[in-house]
């Protein structure tokens, strides 16, 4: 218990895995809250990586932890610029009136 | 010892009620304030167990990029407003229901892994990019990056390249009554096109609509 371990960071990361996917569901008003709770998803795997590759002194999660950085942001850019467009369209980016694919 | 894990727990607890307050706080601009304290947290989590350099990184990607833009959507495009007006509680409880359950389900998945995690075996040997401990972190990790990782380092910035004119293209648009230049036509003019010889006869002057 006062010992801080592997375990420790691996529960931190489950707990913010579970709340992000929690979250994706859990909004259905705002489509900008799910955004965030993917990014949210991406920080537990960025834990999880960062983690394992310090307790196994092993650099490469480090490494590809800077590629998911990458990519997080060019998602959430993307992500924002397709919000945007479709506010500017629609006038609204309420998740239950988004049905024009009948999804 | 009894310090590092004091600060474990400390930074763990903010960044999990933060993390919370994501996503069920009311006002958006707030979880999006919460959104940068777990990112701030983790960081110095990061900085804490050894990995400086990302969570330098994590700082200004996170905070000072990803987090700003969604700020800066929610602010520009006024969403509170628009959910308080178009809000239906229908089928509310069962998206509650059901997200939960998935939830909690990948939760308890990924506790019996972590659970598992004792009976390894021994694989920690694999890797050739072990931890030097003369080098500093950022030392290291620049040293792989740039030999073992860089075709992937160069198509993570072309991924970079690619979202940023997505961006662009999916949020430009033409405006009627704005003067642009046509750089075609400038390139393109020469003096055939531009200066005419003129005959102008004494005491009548130029007429120079013509």
């Amino acid at each position: 218990m006062i010992e801080i371990g592997l375990g420790h960071y691996l529960s931190l990361s489950a707990i913010i895995f579970a709340i992000g996917i929690i979250g994706v569901f859990l909004n259905r008003k705002n489509v900008i809250i799910i955004l965030m709770s993917i990014e949210l998803m991406l920080l537990a795997v960025n834990i999880n990586l960062v983690s394992f590759s310090i307790f196994l002194q092993d650099l490469t999660g480090q490494v590809f932890t800077m590629f998911i950085l990458t990519v997080a942001a060019a998602e959430a850019a993307v992500g924002l610029a397709i919000i945007v467009i479709y506010f500017k369209n629609k006038g609204s980016i309420n998740v239950e009136q988004i049905s024009s694919l009948k999804g | 010892m009894l310090t590092h894990s004091l600060f474990f727990y400390f930074f763990s607890t903010i960044t999990v009620f933060s993390a919370l307050m994501v996503t069920i706080s009311k006002n958006t601009v707030n979880s999006v304030f919460f959104l940068i304290l777990v990112f701030i947290t983790v960081s110095i989590l990061f900085i804490m167990i050894g990995a400086e350099f990302l969570g330098m990184i994590m700082l200004i990607v996170y905070v000072g990029a990803v987090a700003v833009l969604f700020l800066f959507v929610v602010m520009m495009l006024n969403v509170t407003e628009q959910i308080k007006k178009t809000t239906t509680r229908k089928g509310f409880f069962n998206n509650i229901s059901v997200g939960l359950f998935v939830g909690i389900l990948i939760f308890l998945e990924l506790l019996v892994v972590i659970g598992g995690w004792k009976y390894k075996s021994t694989f920690s040997l694999l890797s050739k990019n072990n931890l030097i401990s003369n080098l500093s972190n950022t030392e290291a990790l620049g040293n792989i990056l740039y030999t073992n990782y860089i075709h992937l380092f160069q198509i993570a910035g072309i991924i970079l390249l690619v979202a940023m004119i997505g961006a662009i293209t999916l949020t430009f648009s033409k405006r009627e009554n704005v003067k642009r230049q046509n750089y075609f036509d400038q390139i393109e003019r020469d003096k055939s096109s531009a200066v005419s010889l003129v005959e102008v006869e004494s005491g009548k002057g130029v007429n120079l609509d013509d």
